[in-house]
């Protein structure tokens, strides 16, 4: 077949195809398609560093000028991954410096990037603009100043929940003061004090800043002077929301706020006096996300605040709301997307506030965009579930989280199984769930059955045997990443759906009931996974294959096995090439 | 060598097909897989019990108590640390306890200055801790006429005369205690 469009229009076309998994597709069509996919392919998204390496990325995409990472996995969020697991972003800023010259934006997430690497960002790509490190770690204030000195058209710094070695260094006085390209700026993870002058002077020369999130350390006192300087902003995060009571300081604060007529988003609240909360109801009517996570206000102030949001539709807030909260947030803001509901006092085993199920029922009632929840607790039942099902199928993220393991259904005693059933049966587009408190495996055959859309499931202190995790391998035909932690799922359901995993990303299961063997056969039954048993008592040779494995992380992958493993780390390719 | 071989060979031969039945527990009277336990007790799996190799497994699988589960509940550290110190800080308002020095004396003392009221209740109080007299405060002479005069270190580092400011205030802003002697006290006394 002689006829076909002309390159040109072909790439033309596909610029206008940015999501990736429509490029995937489309670079699946025929070759002359995947040659010109890969010429113009901009940007690449790397759902785990170690399911590819990066010379085979660059060898394929030559022409990158964005690239989203991410490291190590989700769990690692909650210490269960031992420090010195991996996720380095060394290899790859070292490819990359040489490969693509051009690139303008970096993202990684859960990874460990050193100062030296953020030394050879700052210096490889003449053109760099964006930075984004969440939850990265590994890293210092130099690495930062660095990045400050030399990116020269750096538009975007955006540090979200990282963790930086704060040893005390005025890295914000080494952006030039012909620096003046920043859009977006996000230091709240920092704990030491920035120089506030130097921050006052460059967000003064940011006539394009729209986001700001600042840290702790800067004071409510000088709030309003970085609002006056950037009237303009889209999104603030406040630093300590807490000053000695002036009436003067008050008036200050409400004047300025009310002069940032674009301010939609509101974070940071550390240490809130309820006396400066006014300060900010000017701009409610407008705020479309508001974070106060961190602000352990009691209901009425929470109340008070949310009443004046209609146009709310991000909430991050302490369990301090408390169900009349919720009940009033149900009322008031029928744009709610997205609800999130930390716990003040997760080890406590009696309730310290009046926060029950009837809270989250109440918003599933009222709001009816509501699309994402993760909402801690310590009681749940069966009906409370099923209510909120049926109110809200349009769910795509559910998470809950009952604080105590296995808890019942507080008023029946009966495990919540028909109640995440209803969930799963009613809310046919999910994409996301957290299961907690009492499950059988009755539970797993509901989701192996109805969530064909899931993605990610994250399972903890739940099932009874091997047939739990079997429906859920066998039937979430979308399912991506699997997540387990405590429960009593072994050797047969694993190795009766091995192809399974080499169609989702990643398995984690820790505390199971795995054993060493079922791990070594798995590994050499699918060479294109990568079966990784993190053990840290240190004797694995010389256990019997019977034992039991603390940690499993399974991916799939074409980089083999990864090199950079510590000695906690195996993988359980026979090869002895591979092992370290 | 051989013994691996065999091992891994238990897994070839093992039909999958019938190990993983599809019903579920209780559905044909055979109690091959457990029924769950309502108080959610160990759990007492077969599988379990054959394979574990050692008694760390199966403690395992006992209900944890909160100090000994990691990452549970799944809670970031860095959201946990915020919330310890608050914690931290409120509990210190519950029970206010600061340092007391006395000048010539070998060791401190803690007082918890929300079991007072008033100055005359804390004067009270450490006259009868430090066995001194400090006296009565006047706004113009301070503690003059007594060999000790009460000081105390501020929010801000400053070592103020006990009894200047309202009483609340004070509660919220005192740090340490000292009773300096009378002679070297006279400096906050002009200022006063």
């Amino acid at each position: 077949m002689g006829y076909s469009f002309p390159e040109e229009v072909l790439e033309h076309v596909f610029s206008f195809i940015s999501l990736h998994t429509d490029r995937n597709a489309v670079s699946l069509v025929c070759k002359s398609w995947y040659e010109i996919e890969r010429w113009c392919r901009r940007r690449i998204f790397i759902g785990n560093c170690y399911a590819v390496s990066p010379g085979i990325v660059i060898r394929r995409f030559p022409e990158v000028r964005s690239v989203e990472l991410k490291g190590k996995p989700h769990f690692a969020d909650f210490n269960l991954v031992p420090d010195g697991w991996g996720g380095y972003f060394y290899p790859w800023i070292c490819e990359m410096a040489r490969a693509y010259p051009w690139l303008e934006e970096i993202r990684l997430k859960r990874m460990v990037i050193t100062d030296e690497s953020l030394e050879l960002i700052s210096k490889s790509f003449k053109n760099f603009k964006v930075l984004v490190l969440s939850s990265c770690e590994g890293f210092s204030i130099d690495g930062l100043a660095a990045i400050a000195a030399n990116c020269r058209n750096l538009r975007e710094l955006d540090l979200r929940e990282s963790e930086v070695e704060d040893l005390s260094g005025h890295w914000l006085s080494h952006f030039p003061d012909s620096c003046t390209s920043l859009q977006s700026l996000n230091m709240s993870c920092l704990l030491s004090e920035v120089s506030f002058s130097a921050l006052v002077r460059l967000i003064a020369r940011s006539p394009n800043l729209k986001t700001l999130r600042l840290n702790r350390a800067v004071p409510l006192e000088k709030l309003s002077t970085l609002l006056h300087r950037a009237p303009q902003l889209v999104e603030l995060g406040t630093g300590a929301y807490s000053a000695e009571i002036r009436q003067d300081l008050l008036s200050n604060l409400t004047e300025a706020f009310a002069k940032c007529k674009e301010l939609e988003g509101l974070s940071g609240f550390w240490d809130v006096v309820p006396f400066y909360l006014p300060a900010f109801y000017s701009v409610c009517s407008r705020l479309t996300s508001l974070n106060l996570s961190y602000a352990t206000i009691q209901s009425p102030d929470v109340t008070k605040i949310i009443t004046q949001c209609p146009n709310l539709q991000r909430l991050s807030v302490l369990d301090y709301i408390e169900d009349t909260g919720l009940d009033a947030l149900s009322l008031s803001c029928k744009e709610l997307r997205e609800l999130r509901v930390f716990p003040s006092d997760p080890f406590v085993a009696d309730a310290n506030v009046a926060l029950t199920e009837q809270g989250l029922v109440s918003v599933s009632e009222g709001c009816s965009k509501l699309q994402s929840v993760l909402y801690f607790c310590r009681q749940m039942s069966n009906s409370a579930l099923t209510t909120i099902a049926k109110n809200r199928p349009n769910l795509t993220c559910f998470r809950l989280c009952i604080l105590e393991p296995r808890a019942p259904d507080y008023q029946t005693l009966e495990p919540l199984d028909h109640g995440f059933g209803a969930i799963v049966d009613h809310c046919k587009q999910l994409q996301r769930l957290s299961l907690s408190g009492l499950l059988t495996d009755r539970v797993f055959e509901y989701i192996g059955n109805r969530a064909k859309k899931l993605e990610m499931l994250s399972i903890a202190f739940a099932g009874d045997s091997d047939l739990g995790l079997h429906f859920v391998l066998s039937g979430c035909e979308s399912l991506r990443k699997l997540e387990i932690r405590d429960c009593p799922f072994g050797d047969k359901a694993l190795l009766a759906n091995v192809s399974k995993l080499e169609t989702m990303r990643s398995l984690w299961m820790s505390s199971c009931s795995v054993s060493l063997g079922a791990c070594k056969w798995l590994s050499q039954k699918m060479p294109r996974l990568n079966v990784e048993v993190i053990d840290e008592q240190g004797d694995l040779d010389s256990r019997p294959d019977s034992c039991h494995v603390e940690k499993l992380y399974v991916y799939r992958t074409v980089a083999g096995p990864r090199l950079d493993m510590p000695s906690f780390v195996r993988t359980m390719n026979q090869n002895p090439a591979y092992r370290r | 060598m051989d013994q691996t071989r065999s091992t891994l060979d238990l897994f070839n031969n093992v039909d999958l097909t019938t190990e993983l039945r599809l019903g579920l527990p209780g559905s044909d009277g055979k109690p091959e897989n457990v029924k769950s336990s309502l108080s959610g007790n160990k759990r007492t799996s077969s599988e379990m019990g054959s394979s574990s190799c050692t008694d760390e497994n199966e403690s395992r699988y006992s209900p944890p108590t909160k100090e000994q589960v990691v990452g549970w509940p799944p809670v970031r550290s860095y959201r946990k640390n915020i919330l310890q110190v608050k914690k931290t800080e409120s509990e210190m308002g519950s029970g206010m306890y600061v340092k007391v020095s006395m000048d010539g004396a070998p060791y401190l003392r803690k007082l918890d200055l929300k079991m007072y009221q008033s100055y005359e209740e804390l004067i009270k109080g450490l006259q009868v801790m430090f066995k001194c007299v400090i006296g009565l405060y006047s706004e113009r002479e301070g503690y003059n006429g007594s060999q000790h005069v009460p000081t105390y270190e501020d929010k801000d580092g400053d070592w103020m005369l006990v009894g200047d400011v309202p009483w609340e205030m004070f509660i919220s802003s005192c740090k340490r205690l000292r009773i300096m002697k009378s002679c070297e006290a006279r400096g906050l006394g002009e200022f006063v």
